[in-house]
Order: C-alpha cells, then sequence, then structure tokens
C-alpha cells in the first residue's frame, strides 16, 4: 500500500491525517516565505488574481441590473448563491487546486521525485509553490457573499444563521474530493487534464448560477450524478425558505455533510488506487 | 553479522506493452524489465550498477525506492519492504537521479534545502551543521542563493546531491549522476562520493554508463543485461578477464594484400589500415621494425584492451567467454 497507514492499521489513521495536515501546514509555510522573497511580484500578482475573479462579480451585478429576476430568484438571492459558492470553490482551490498538476509531473517523470520523499504525495502536490497570491481568489467571493447577506429577504432563524458556515464547509469538501477525484483518474488517463478542467471549473460555474435557468433534466442530473447541487443549491433552498422546483424530500437539504463525507471517502480511495495503478505499471 | 543493506531475491518487474496492431487492436505484449534478480548489498558497500541501456537498471532503482512495485520475488531494503513502506524508507534513503532534479525549479537552492529540511524533519541545528559541512565539501557557496532553473548541470547535481544527504541517509542510490557533465564537475562528484562512502560509512548503489565512475569508485560491479545479472563481483576480478591481447593498428600508403606475420593474427583489413592482434608475448617494437621493413607504413597506434571490452562483450551476450570470474546468469 501506498502510505504506512495501512502497514500499520487503521488505528493510526487519525494520526497520519494529523500528520499530513501538520506537513501540509510546514510547507504551504515555507512556500509562503519563499514567495515572500518576491514582495513585490506577489502584491502585483495577488492583485491580478483579485482583480480577475472580481470581473466575474461583476459580470453577474451587470446582468442583475438587466434581468432583475433569474428563475425566479432576485439578485440578492442569486448572489448569495454565488458567493457561497464561489467561496467554496474558493477555498479548495486554495487547499488543494495543484493536484491537478498531477498529469503534468506524471508526464514529466518528476512524480518519481516526488514519491521518493517521505511525505504524502498529495501533500506534497497540494502545497506545491504555494503562494498568498492564492488567497486573492476568496477576496470577490468574501465581498459579494458580505453584500448578499445584507440584501437577502430570508426569514433569519438560528438554524439558517448556523447552514451559511456548513453549507460553504460542506461545498469546500466537496469541491476538495472532485480535486482529489480528478487528480486520482489522471493517474490512469494522463492526458485528463482537459476534462478535468470541465469538472472542477466547470462544476463551480454551475453552482453559481440558479439550478432552475438550466433546465429540469440537467439538474436532474447534476443532483444524483455529480452531487454540486449540494454545493449549495439544497441547503439555499432551507437558508432562503423556497420549495424545491424537483420536489426532494426536505431531508435532501440537510444532506450536504454526508455527501461530502462520502464523495471525500470516494475520493480517498480513488487515489490510492490511482497510486497503486501508477507503481504496478511504472511511467 | 550485519543485516544486509540490499537483500533481493528472484525479483521480477513484469510490464504489459500495448502497441497498435491494427486500425482499433491493441496487441498486448508482456515484457519482462526485471527477470529474477537476486543480490545483496552489505552496509559501507560502494557498488556500480551497470548495463546497458534498457536492460532494468532504472526499474530496479525504482523498486528499491519504492516507485515501482515488484510482480514478483522479496526485496528488503534497510531491512523494510520498499513498496509496503515508502515512506518510512524513504527517511532513511537518499536517491538522486542524475536525468531529473529532486529539487524545485523555481525555488533558490537554499529554499530547495529548506525545504527538503521541513520533508525529512531534520532538526534545525542538526540541518545547520549539516549544510554547512555538504556546502564545504561540494562548493555550494557561490550558487546556494541562485534558482535551481538557472544553475548549470553541474551546480544542480552537486544541489541534488546535498538534498539527497540532508538527512543523513544509510543508503545512498545514485541514478547515472554524472550523466552530462564535464570533466570538471565530474572529478568533484565523484570525490564527494568516495568520501561520503568512506567517512560516513554510507552505503552507495551507482547506476551509469561511465567506466571512469566504475573505476574510481566502486570495488563491486554488478551487471544486468535483459532483466538478468550477467555478473557480480569484484571489479579487480572483472578487470582480470580483461583480454590480454593488444591491437596494433597499422595504416599503410595504400591498400594491400592481409599482412601475414608469426604468431600475429590479422584481424580485420579496412582499406589501407589493418589490425593485428598481438598476443601477450609479443614485442611491439620488434613487430613494427618488421612491418616497416615489408611495407610502407605511414602510422600506427597500439590499442591496450581495457574494461570497456569485456562490457561490450557481455552487452553482446557472449559472457561466458569474457566473463571468467564469477558468471552469475546460467
Amino acid at each position: 500500500m501506498a502510505e504506512p497507514v495501512h502497514a500499520q492499521g487503521a488505528a493510526s489513521v487519525p494520526r497520519a491525517l494529523v500528520d499530513a495536515l501538520r506537513m501540509y501546514g510546514l510547507l504551504v509555510w515555507t512556500w509562503v516565505r519563499a514567495a515572500a522573497q518576491y514582495p513585490v511580484s506577489m502584491v502585483l500578482l495577488s492583485l491580478a488574481t483579485a482583480i480577475v475573479t472580481g470581473l466575474d462579480a461583476a459580470a453577474i451585478a451587470l446582468l442583475f441590473s438587466r434581468a432583475p429576476r433569474i428563475g425566479g430568484f432576485d439578485a440578492s438571492e442569486v448572489l448569495f448563491l454565488y458567493g457561497t459558492s464561489a467561496l467554496s470553490f474558493g477555498i479548495s482551490d486554495v487547499a488543494l487546486g495543484t493536484t491537478e498538476r498531477l498529469g503534468f509531473h506524471v508526464r514529466e517523470g518528476s512524480l518519481d521525485a516526488i514519491l521518493v520523499r517521505p511525505v504524502s504525495p498529495l501533500v506534497q502536490l497540494a502545497t506545491e509553490e504555494f503562494s498568498p497570491r492564492r488567497f486573492g481568489k476568496l477576496v470577490p467571493a468574501v465581498l459579494v457573499l458580505a453584500f448578499a447577506l445584507t440584501r437577502v429577504d430570508a426569514p433569519w432563524t438560528p438554524g439558517r444563521v448556523a447552514m451559511i458556515p456548513v453549507m460553504v464547509l460542506s461545498g469546500t469538501a466537496i469541491f476538495g474530493g472532485l480535486w482529489v477525484l480528478t487528480a486520482a483518474v489522471q493517474f490512469v488517463l494522463l492526458e485528463f487534464h482537459g476534462a478535468a478542467k470541465s469538472l472542477t471549473y466547470g462544476g463551480a460555474f454551475l453552482s453559481q448560477y440558479p439550478m432552475t435557468v438550466f433546465g429540469r433534466d440537467l439538474v436532474r442530473g447534476v443532483t444524483f450524478v455529480v452531487p454540486l447541487a449540494f454545493v449549495n443549491w439544497q441547503p439555499a433552498l432551507y437558508v432562503l425558505d423556497r420549495p424545491d422546483p424537483l420536489g426532494l424530500p426536505d431531508a435532501a437539504r440537510f444532506a450536504s455533510p454526508l455527501v461530502a463525507a462520502v464523495l471525500c471517502a470516494a475520493a480517498a480511495l480513488a487515489w490510492r488506487a490511482g497510486l497503486r495503478h501508477y507503481r504496478s505499471t511504472g511511467s | 553479522m550485519p543485516v544486509a543493506m540490499i537483500e533481493a531475491v528472484d525479483v521480477v518487474k513484469a510490464f504489459t506493452v500495448r502497441t497498435r496492431s491494427g486500425l482499433l487492436r491493441r496487441a498486448r505484449t508482456p515484457l519482462r524489465a526485471v527477470d529474477g534478480v537476486s543480490f545483496a548489498v552489505e552496509p559501507g558497500e560502494f557498488v556500480g550498477y551497470l548495463g546497458p541501456n534498457g536492460a532494468g537498471k532504472s526499474t530496479t532503482i525504482k523498486m528499491l525506492t519504492g516507485i515501482l512495485t515488484a510482480t514478483a520475488g522479496t526485496l528488503r531494503v534497510c531491512g523494510l519492504d520498499p513498496s509496503r513502506r515508502r515512506t518510512s524508507l524513504a527517511r532513511r534513503i537518499g536517491v538522486v537521479f542524475g536525468q531529473r532534479t529532486t529539487l524545485w525549479w523555481d525555488l533558490p537552492l537554499r529554499d530547495s534545502l529548506t525545504l527538503v529540511r521541513r520533508l525529512y524533519r531534520v532538526e534545525s541545528g542538526a540541518h545547520r551543521a549539516r549544510l554547512a559541512e555538504l556546502t564545504a565539501l561540494l562548493e555550494l557557496e557561490p550558487f546556494l542563493d541562485t534558482p535551481v532553473r538557472q544553475l548549470s548541470l553541474g551546480q544542480r547535481m552537486r544541489g541534488d546531491l546535498a538534498a539527497a544527504l540532508l538527512h543523513d541517509p544509510e543508503l545512498l542510490v545514485l541514478d547515472e549522476p554524472t550523466i552530462g557533465l564535464d570533466v570538471v564537475s565530474k572529478a568533484t562528484v565523484r570525490d564527494f562520493l568516495a568520501r561520503v562512502n568512506a567517512e560516513r560509512g554510507t552505503t552507495i548503489l551507482l547506476t551509469t554508463h561511465d567506466l571512469g565512475d566504475i573505476e574510481r569508485l566502486c570495488r563491486r560491479v554488478m551487471i544486468i543485461d535483459r532483466g538478468r545479472l550477467a555478473y557480480d563481483g569484484g571489479l579487480d576480478e572483472l578487470r582480470r578477464t580483461v583480454p590480454a591481447d593488444r591491437v596494433l593498428v597499422v595504416e599503410l600508403a595504400s591498400p594491400a594484400a592481409p599482412i601475414t606475420l608469426d604468431g600475429i593474427e590479422n584481424v580485420r583489413v579496412e582499406g589501407p589500415r589493418q589490425w593485428l592482434r598481438l598476443p601477450r608475448s609479443a614485442n611491439a617494437a620488434a613487430v613494427v621494425a618488421e612491418l616497416a621493413r615489408g611495407h610502407d607504413v605511414r602510422d600506427f597506434s597500439l590499442r591496450e584492451p581495457g574494461i570497456e571490452d569485456v562490457l561490450a562483450g557481455l552487452y553482446r551476450g557472449d559472457h561466458e567467454y569474457w566473463c571468467s570470474g564469477r558468471p552469475v546468469a546460467p
């Protein structure tokens, strides 16, 4: 098996996880310190990232100045959907986005160098060239969400307020699982890089707009096939106190953490299988 | 009896090669890159691992380091099964690939080495002392703050060696560490490796195509050919199998009939050039003098056989003829 986790039995899984997280932190810190040696470039690049993502938010604002209601949702509700989804995606991108470079490392043979180091290859890939500018991706999402929250006309109860961090974190875990899943698939399909992009970045785009814009079949497919809808659609229905156009039971609105857990477990298994596949076939 | 650093018993690595055999059809051909290799390396040894391209050298190295999983056979490195305990093993061994760097392309060498310290969890005081020592030995100081991508090949290789040794591994595995290096860089790398082996007692396994590396560094040589060990023994024994005959290459003024001399075999004729094999007993000066009497000799050279002749023989497959040392293959 890939990690000592397997060799030592299931009891050490939490310890291995803590170790991996600690190593993640250490590596992020090392990369950030390295990036900080070029402060001007770091600031400019962070700014550029924030501007590019900010244009997205501006496009949404523009869209709603022309069409005040999309699919029965008003501007502040759409901005709420956009904000929560963009924040979930942003956090997952910051934490795991570079794992999609796996295919590149396999092709270049640099995965061998990663495998001879005593740290999980996933942690090494995720922290690769970590720079504070990655956080620039979060700025517009935070702004949009903050703006939407002041405008949304929802019947606020403690439950609905608590749902917001739950949906953002579940969404982050779902997107994180997708990053790892697509990286794992690249072990098998080296040229998958492009397809992976459409699954993750495309997925983020999809969940930034109300599902009813895209039509019933697509929404149904997305709800059941790729559990992206849970990123914010189902919990948002709860927060905004809306009936589900698909008529799913109310329980679906609270299923996000469960879906996130299942997806992450599937991603972990796929990653192990992918690594094993690589190690038995070679480059 | 010390525990072996590396122990391989009947190790096999089989791949399936898919080739296009029709429009949509793919033929699957099984390929045994490593086909039942057995050997043991004791602590403190410096072993050269030789073989022609595609013989299975790199595949063996990848199995030893846990990058690849062996198809059959048992493998123990530092007492661990490399593929099951890859991460634990990584802490105890150092690996250098001559063809590609294990450093980070965009980071200055110093930061790369700091990152290595984090990855291997080297305690900061020990790291400082070790880094100072390696910096002095490998003369890293002038380019410690240069991004790796701007380093020359020789500098990069020295950086890679430093990175592989920062955590003071018991075993150092080197895959063609001198490939593409100039004479001076080669000498620096060789001197350094000899020192690491002698002073720290680090076990070293080295693959190379450069016989200079082997002759300068290795007391023991393993030769792999088509996935099987063709020779495993001392370098001196291998040297003793070098054919004793020298070859005299004569260049005449014009093409002539093959020269015949008593007790000397005419090996080859090519235009005005002829190759004569001199047995050990023959006096080269006397032969040349005799040749000059009967022929218009323009030029001549005398070639001493070397270890490369042994290898060429082995690679061609007639190792029983060349290798009276300790042939391993059946």
